[in-house]
């Protein structure tokens, strides 16, 4: 879904053709075996994915149900499971947005930089530079996190406690450690900003070079290029990027582990100490000192998660096939 | 076309090559070569084990030793938790589980059905320290209660009165006290909340719990979390294993009259004061400690942490195997290893005694 | 292209005419300078003894410029110029996180390599010493295996979705479940795959294959995107050049159509790889942690670098220091292998691709 329409719209176009004049053709030739396994191989490979995916959600079910349906006192957590696993959606969906609040704009600042405005010699080094960020593993931004992220931002958390206190977001009192959701946030943005500046990077680099040059033709400076030319050829592309990028910050699991003080409530506040948690920390978090059903209620949480994603990824999809009529590049 | 292909085999020798050059060339790691040459016993096989995480460093002790007198045995543990490791051994997963709370009357049921007898026993008891971080102040001395009204969120500020009536000598800053808890369950905030519900003289309400009840505070996953969230922050009070507080300050906890601080005789000596539950066959030593002890040096915040194993497996050499591992564990080379690599406090001899008769009858 | 759009504007000269078609410009010292000097007083304020404010005033002088310029030239080209700034703040800002990340890595994991510690497994170690033999040879393995059922599949799953099913409805299905796939959160995964050993190998299975089956779920979505998305770029004059002179159509995709995309399903596969080495939290589910060397993928546990790292960090040692300093090491040590893949896979594709194009 990443691929830009530019691309797609003429190969598919090439494809129909040859689509439909070989068929007549092979008629009159005989069908070869080699032709015939490598297409039943293909199949099943595509169709293998089918059945991993229905197994993920086939397993997540079966195991989930029971634990959705436990009462009360038959699990750890001492609750309902949509009382359970309500504020673990809201801070899961909280934490992910400002991740991607804040990747976002950088990311696309940083591929266009890396596409248009950075010399060209020096694209492709850069472009390593930052795919080498998505290459941390997990727990390495854990502990950064805790170690020098969390700490470097105490004083700025006092200050907005002290100065925009008054907004509900900064309302305090301010964490002494700095380990709040709003940190979890810059640790998940650091990490999927990559995804999704590899892929703008990709997107911005095959808008078709006469647009861009027509523009500049015509007199635009290169930000108006950039507007007129790139970014409309280019939303759908920045969209699934976002989603991809979403996806990922909705399943980090050992970073915010690592780095959130979790306390399962719902809360706004951004800078206090006492944080919402995330499904997928929390699963972490508890899973190994469960038993019984408080397993099958994790799993459920899981799957709660599972569905979110496919929420998302379906939204973009659906974002993104619509945005292909409307996008200035065909 | 035949650059192509050429080409082709080129990148996926580029590929393969660099995973294979390093798969091939692979063989036994530098430390392990000698292996079976003077193995000193005829014991071999593998032991799996897994659970609670706060034994972890002292089975690694226990690991070294043991797999040194027995060259060809490999002992793995996983720490995955208490819960899981009970699940797991319940389900007949491993051979034996580490686990910060003894079985409960179900688990009971399912053990005996499962082993014929259920042996269990402590192995490692390590005090737990109130660690905090407040410069200028050392030695910070705190009664049961004012511990439970900090944790509770009721103490909120370090020059609250009841504070400085522990510490008359102490220069105390007004500024905040941010608790730090577990957010993961562990069997230390079981074990910490048991003390506080015990103790605290009814400041502390949430009871004894392995989830943190309350919402207030600052929360960090694990020991380590812990002990980096006081470390990073100031004014922040927090509970560990005492092995791992580093440089932090460790407050000495009033019991009767006196202040004592988390040393590995004080925590050994819980035991002592400690009664068995009741109804449990003889290989099944579960302990209920006294947290409300007022004995002069006992230090009332510990962690018991036990391991289980089956009376009889239905290989007899695995059971040879088990038993000689748990031998090890409690004996005193092991609880000593353990001791110095943990921070635990090592078994006293009369309770090393008690435990080995249970181990004993291991096989049969 | 870009080469046009760098080329600064003023370089025809001082040309009469030229000047009054171009209107009035800030002397073309200054945008240079200016940066210059935002770039040394935030590399100062970074690195030097002076304090991080010093980057603040750094970029208030690169500021300077759209401002300026907005006095001088008027405002589309001071927003060109604004925007420039933007864009190169936002790559700033992105560098240093990153920048931050590698030197915490790179200073605490360097001390610690020797040879020791890549020959040494943690068998009978406690305290100082040991290595991570045991570990690495645990992640070449798994990853090795992860690949090997996960290439093939999402290989010839985008063969399909490009040579066969094109345009039909289950390719549009599997196009998107494949992105939802890409969703899945690594811990979901790790369940999954320890779900179904437990079925085949009953409760408190380990096996270093099934941390491959749980990485392999990870993994194949990344590499059916990337596989698809450089079959698409195969032009159809190749494909339709190959059956004109009567190649079955599967040769003509193993013989033609594969070795021309071939670069970049290298790097993409790679990059696949890069994806999965540094996941924790499947690997802790199901392939378990042990001291000792194992080279068996279907008997017991293996220890693997990421949850190596994170084990020596939540549950060290007394004291904690050589426990932690092993952690940095490992961490570093998985960095370069990743780096060492992405370089390969850039060096692939710039050698096997085919010349001429972008």
């Amino acid at each position: 879904m990443g691929c830009p329409p530019g691309t797609t719209a003429p190969s598919e176009r090439l494809t129909i053709v040859t689509s439909t004049q070989s068929p007549e053709r092979r008629r009159t030739t005989p069908t070869r075996p080699g032709d015939r396994i490598f297409r039943g191989t293909s199949l099943a490979a595509a169709l293998l994915i089918l059945a991993t995916l229905a197994g993920v959600a086939v397993f997540l079910t079966a195991e989930g149900i029971p634990g959705i349906l436990a009462s009360p006192d038959e699990v750890k957590h001492g609750t309902g499971f949509v009382d359970y696993v309500a504020p673990l959606v809201f801070g899961t969906l909280l934490a992910a947005i400002l991740a991607l609040t804040m990747a976002v704009p950088l990311a696309i600042g940083v591929a266009l930089f890396i596409s248009h405005y950075a010399p060209r010699k020096l694209a492709a080094p850069l472009g390593y530079v930052i795919d080498l960020l998505a290459a941390v593993p997990s727990v390495v931004y854990g502990v950064w996190g805790i170690s020098f992220l969390a700490p470097a931002l105490v004083p700025l958390y006092r200050w907005l406690e002290d100065n925009l206190g008054f907004v509900p977001l900064f309302a305090g009192p301010a964490s002494a450690t700095g380990r709040t959701i709003l940190t979890a946030s810059i640790v998940l943005a650091v990490m999927v900003l990559p995804v999704i500046t590899a892929i703008c990077r990709e997107i911005f680099l095959q808008t078709p070079r006469l647009h861009e040059e027509a523009a500049l033709a015509l007199g635009a400076t290169r930000w108006e290029m950039a507007r007129l030319a790139i970014f409309p050829y280019a939303r759908s592309g920045i969209i699934s990027a976002s989603m991809l990028g979403l996806g990922r910050a909705l399943g980090e699991t050992m970073a915010v582990a690592m780095v959130l003080s979790a306390s399962g409530v719902v809360t706004f506040n951004l800078i206090s100490s006492t944080n919402p948690s995330t499904i997928a920390a929390n699963i972490a978090l508890t899973f190994n000192e469960a038993t019984g059903l408080t397993v099958n209620a994790l799993i459920a949480s899981g799957l709660v998660l599972f569905v979110i994603t496919f929420g998302v990824n379906f939204a973009a999809r659906a974002i993104v096939d619509r945005r292909k009529d409307f996008s200035g590049a065909n | 076309m035949p650059v192509k292909s050429k080409s082709m085999r080129k990148a996926a020798a580029l590929g393969a090559g660099a995973v294979l050059a390093l798969g091939l060339t692979a063989c036994g790691a530098g430390n392990e070569s000698g292996d079976g040459d003077e193995s000193s016993s005829d014991l071999s096989g593998t032991l799996n084990g897994a659970g609670a995480s706060s034994q972890q460093a002292a089975v690694s002790a226990w690991q070294q030793g043991f797999q040194t007198e027995n060259s060809d045995v490999t002992v793995n543990y996983d720490p995955i938790g208490s819960g899981g490791g009970r699940e797991q051994f319940l389900a007949g997963g491993t051979d034996f589980a580490g686990s910060d709370a003894y079985l409960d009357d179900e688990e009971l049921t399912q053990a005996n059905d499962l082993c014929g007898q259920i042996v269990s026993v402590p192995t490692y008891v390590s005090p737990i320290a109130v660690i905090y971080n407040l410069p200028g102040v050392d030695g910070l001395q705190l009664s049961p209660s004012t511990i439970g009204s900090i944790f509770a969120g009721d103490i909120t500020t370090w020059n609250d009165p009841a504070i400085a009536e522990d510490n008359p000598d102490a220069e105390l800053p007004d500024s905040a006290i941010t608790p730090v808890h577990r957010s993961d369950d562990s069997g230390t905030t079981e074990n910490f909340t048991e003390y506080l519900d015990a103790a605290s003289e009814g400041t502390w309400t949430a009871g004894v719990v392995e989830t943190w009840p309350t919402q207030g505070g600052e929360a960090a996953n694990g020991t380590s979390g812990v002990v980096a969230a006081v470390e990073s922050g100031e004014g922040t009070i927090g509970y560990a294993d005492a092995s791992q507080a580093g440089d932090l300050g460790q407050v000495a906890v009033k019991v009767g009259d006196e202040y004592v601080a988390p040393t590995e005789e004080a925590a050994a000596r819980v035991l002592d004061t400690a009664e068995e539950v009741e109804g449990r066959e003889d290989t099944d030593i579960a302990l209920e400690l006294d947290r409300a002890t007022t004995e002069d040096g006992v230090y009332p915040i510990v962690l018991v942490s036990y391991q289980m194993a089956c009376q009889t497996y239905e290989d007899a050499d695995k059971a040879e195997l088990v038993k000689s591992w748990l031998t090890y564990v409690v004996s005193e080379d092991g609880q000593q290893a353990a001791a110095d690599s943990a921070g635990s406090a090592p078994l006293t001899d009369d309770f090393r005694e008690k435990v080995q008769t249970a181990i004993d009858t291991i096989g049969g | 292209m870009t080469s046009t759009l760098q080329t600064p504007r003023p370089e025809s000269g001082a040309s009469p005419i030229a000047s009054s078609l171009r209107g009035r410009q800030l002397p073309r010292w200054v945008p240079p300078a200016l940066t210059a000097a935002a770039v040394l007083l935030a590399l100062v304020g970074v690195f030097g003894p002076v304090g991080a404010w010093l980057v603040l005033v750094g970029w208030c002088v690169a500021a300077v410029i759209p401002i300026w310029s907005l006095a001088v030239e008027g405002s589309r080209k001071a927003m060109d110029r604004l925007v420039t700034l933007l864009v190169s703040t936002a790559f700033a800002i992105t560098l240093f996180p990153l920048g931050s990340i590698l030197a915490t890595v790179v200073s605490r994991g360097a001390p610690v390599l020797s040879s020791e510690f890549f020959t040494y497994s943690m068998r009978n170690i406690v305290g100082e010493g040991g290595g991570i033999y045991h570990a690495l040879m645990g992640t070449l393995l798994i990853t090795a295996a992860a690949a090997a059922i996960s290439i093939p599949i999402g290989l010839f799953t985008a063969i399909y979705l490009i040579e066969y099913g094109d345009g039909t409805r289950l390719a549009g299905w599997i196009r998107f479940l494949v992105d939802v796939m890409t969703g899945i959160p690594s811990i979901v995964a790790g369940l999954f795959a320890y779900a179904l050993f437990v079925i085949f190998f009953g409760p408190g299975v380990r096996m270093g294959v099934g941390g491959a089956v749980a990485l392999s779920v990870l993994m194949i979505p990344v590499v059916v995107r990337s596989c698809e998305e450089m079959l698409k770029l195969v032009p159809n004059e190749l494909r339709e050049a190959s059956y004109a002179l009567g190649v079955p159509k599967w040769r003509t995709i193993v013989k033609v159509v594969l070795p021309t995309a071939l670069a970049g399903i290298v790097t993409g596969v790679t990059l696949a790889i890069a994806r999965v080495i540094g996941e924790t939290a499947p690997l802790l589910v199901i392939a378990g942690l042990t001291d000792s060397v194992n080279f068996n993928l279907f008997d017991g546990r293996m220890a693997t670098l990421p949850v190596f790292t994170y084990f020596s960090i939540i549950v060290p040692g007394v004291p904690p220091g050589p426990s932690i300093e092993r952690a940095w090491g490992a961490a570093l040590v998985l960095l370069i292998i990743v780096m060492l893949l992405n370089l390969a896979a850039r060096l692939v594709s710039y050698f096997f691709s085919p010349k001429g194009e972008r």
